[in-house]
Order: structure tokens, then sequence, then C-alpha cells
């Protein structure tokens, strides 16, 4: 039953590739790209599983991390064309914290 | 100091659930490792108030269930517009005015929104959001006023929400 | 008293497996289902909510599946480990990919969207 549900998130991840290469616009790929992501840290802890081998879970915890720096450095490089901008605002709108 | 602290415990408690092995060389450079961690961010000042946000994790460990709820409920209407034969949806963008204060709160408030599914924060523009979501009727801005109410109080504690 | 406690130990070692498995499916078979809205829907913001089906109800089922499943304590926090990663990231993430749509001026489908404006890619 492990294999079944290893095999629907891996279907779902081929789809997901179909919507990364049609997708109209640039933020369609990145959250195909990002579902992907959260998508292949299942399928690596299903295998693990499947294969009765958690010790994928490890290589699972540093692909979700992996996959969150990813989408937001391509965005922060698609809106200034550079890694070099601060992200942060500091002093400037909302309340600072006491 | 207490952040500090706060933060090598999580560390500390962390490395303990990731590694499993108890040698005395392993265990050792897992302190070193603690500590190193612990200087970097000292040097990166993020140690404070959002960096540990110990204080208040009771009161959010009191608000993830309501959450959890909510995300139970939105997920099935948006499971229903997926699997249903004929799209059937009606997007908006709606202005939501939130009582937060803090930045914290109001980073809870917009993550709550956000994960909930069926709908979205797209701009937090000083205490207005700016929310996208899948159906109309749902998504007018009373139906946030409780999750509002509630994220206050669990981050501000009870006197923000007064 | 400890008989009825080593009672319900045994049955729930019966128990765990089948439905840990049970929730892994059906949490991968809600995977399944986002995907098939990142499909359908119209545009990048209704695509959106489509993903984070994914993201919460069907990670949160496989996760807890796989726990259920799980041979040690240390598997079970360290798959507790991946479920805090993803409640606390994806909805950072996906708002970081809707506040960029919003900025670089992709305006939103606004109004009912009925079955004729469904465009041809329905998996």
């Amino acid at each position: 039953m492990t294999a079944a549900a290893l095999i629907a998130i891996l279907v779902g991840m081929a789809l997901l590739l179909l919507r990364a290469f049609i997708g109209p616009t640039l933020y369609d790929r990145i959250l195909a790209v990002n579902s992907f992501g959260t998508k292949t840290v299942l399928a690596l802890g299903l295998l693990g599983f499947v294969m009765e081998r958690p010790e994928f879970l490890d290589i699972a915890i540093t692909y979700a991390l992996i996959n969150f720096v990813s989408t937001i450095a391509i965005l922060k490089f698609f809106r200034y064309r550079s890694f070099q901008v601060p992200l942060v605002r500091r002093g400037q709108g909302g309340n600072a914290d006491g | 100091m207490a952040y500090f602290l706060g933060l090598v415990l999580a560390l500390a408690a962390f490395w303990l659930g990731m590694s499993g092995h108890n040698t005395p060389l392993i265990l050792s450079l897992g302190g070193i490792s603690v500590l190193a961690t612990s200087i970097l961010a000292y040097r990166l000042d993020i140690i404070d108030r959002e960096g540990s946000p110990y204080v208040r994790l009771v009161g959010f460990l009191l608000y993830f269930p309501w959450l959890a709820k909510e995300i139970v409920k939105a997920n099935l209407t948006v499971i229903r517009a997926c699997v249903k034969a004929d799209l059937d949806i009606a997007p908006a963008l709606v202005k939501v005015k939130t009582i937060c204060k803090s930045d914290l709160a109001k980073v809870t408030f917009a993550n709550s929104i956000t994960l909930t599914p069926g709908t979205v924060t797209v701009e937090i523009e000083g205490d207005k959001l700016l929310v996208h979501g899948l159906y109309e009727q749902d998504s007018q801005p009373e139906a946030f006023v409780e999750m509002d109410l509630r994220s206050a109080r669990a981050i501000d504690g009870k006197g923000a929400a007064a | 008293m400890a008989e009825l406690l080593a009672n319900i130990h045994g049955l729930w070692e019966v128990v765990r497996f089948p439905l840990g498995a049970f929730m892994c499916l059906a949490g991968s078979l809600l995977c399944l289902v986002g995907t098939v809205g990142v499909l359908r829907f119209p545009d990048i913001y209704t695509r959106l909510h489509a993903a984070s089906i994914t993201d919460t109800s069907g990670a949160a089922l496989v996760l807890i599946g796989m726990m259920l499943l799980s041979p040690g304590w240390l598997v079970i926090s360290k798959l507790f480990a991946i479920c805090v990663f993803l409640f606390l990231t994806s909805p950072t993430a996906s708002h970081a990919l809707a506040n960029a749509a919003h900025t670089a001026g992709i305006q939103p489908v606004i109004g009912r969207v009925g079955s004729s404006d469904a465009e041809g890619e329905d998996a």
C-alpha cells in the first residue's frame, strides 16, 4: 500500500512537470517546481519506507530546506535580477518589535 | 540572554532528535556544532523576540488545533472544486484589516490565511492585507475576523485582543 | 490493569500498520487531486490554492501515516521535523510567489469562472 502511495505521488509529479512545461507565465513554472519539491520530500520518505531504510528521511529533511531556499532565491532573482539586494527592510513599514 | 539559551536548547533538542548516536565523540561534535550555530546566529544579530519566539509557544500551541480544524474545513471545499467535472469557482481579491500589532502576530495571521487552502495573502501593507480567495462568498472580510482575533491573542497576549 | 494496557498495546501494534498505510495512500491521492487542480485552474492565483492542498492536507496525511508505520522514536522525530518545516515554509513560499506575481503586474481572474472558460489542459 505504501508502494501504491509512492506511485500516486510519482504520477502527480509527472503531471506537475506538464504544468512546468506549458505554464504560460514564469510564476506558474515556479509554482510547479515548488510543489514538485514538496512532493519529492514525500516521495523520498515513502521510498525509505518501501525499501525499509528510514535513513532516507535525512535526505528528505535536507530537500525540504533546500526546496524552500531555492524557491525564495529564484523569486528574488527574477524580481531584482540580482542576488546582491538585501531583502530585509529595517525601519520601514510595520511596527518595530519591542 | 534568555533568547540565546532558548536557541541553544532548541538546537540541542533538534540535534538529539536527528542523530540517535550516543557515543561521546559524536555527542561532543554535536555540542560543538550547536555552539558554532549559536555564535553564527549571534553574529547575524537575529537572536531577538522573533528569532526565538518561545515565550508565545503556549499560546501558539493553543491556537494550532483551531487552525487545523479550519484547514480541514477549507481543504474539503478546495478538493471539491478541484475534482468537480465543470470548473465552478469565483475568485476574488479582498482587503482585510487586521488588529494585530506586532510583526510576529501579523506574520502568524498572514501565514494562517495562506495555510488555509482557498485563501492566499498577496500583499501586506501596514495593517491591511490583500487576500485572494477562491470563492467570493467565502472570502469576505468578516470571514477572517475570528482568525485575526485568535492569532492576535495567541502571539500578542490577552491584552492585545481586548 | 497491566493486562489491559498490554492488550491495548498489542491491538495498537496490529492496527497501526494498515491504518498508517491507508493514511499514506489517502494523502498521496490528495496530492494527486491538488496536481489536477494545478493543471485545471485558470490563473496563477487559483493554482496556488490547489497547490496548497498538497502542502497542507496531503503532506500532513502522508507524514502522519509514515509516523504510524515507523519503527522507532528517531524516525518519528525526523518526520515531525519535516512536518514542522513544511508547515512553516509552505505558506511563506506561497505568499512570496503570490506577492511576486502581484508585483510583476499579473492580474488575477476575478468573478465567476464557468466551465466554458476552462482551457483544454484538463489532465
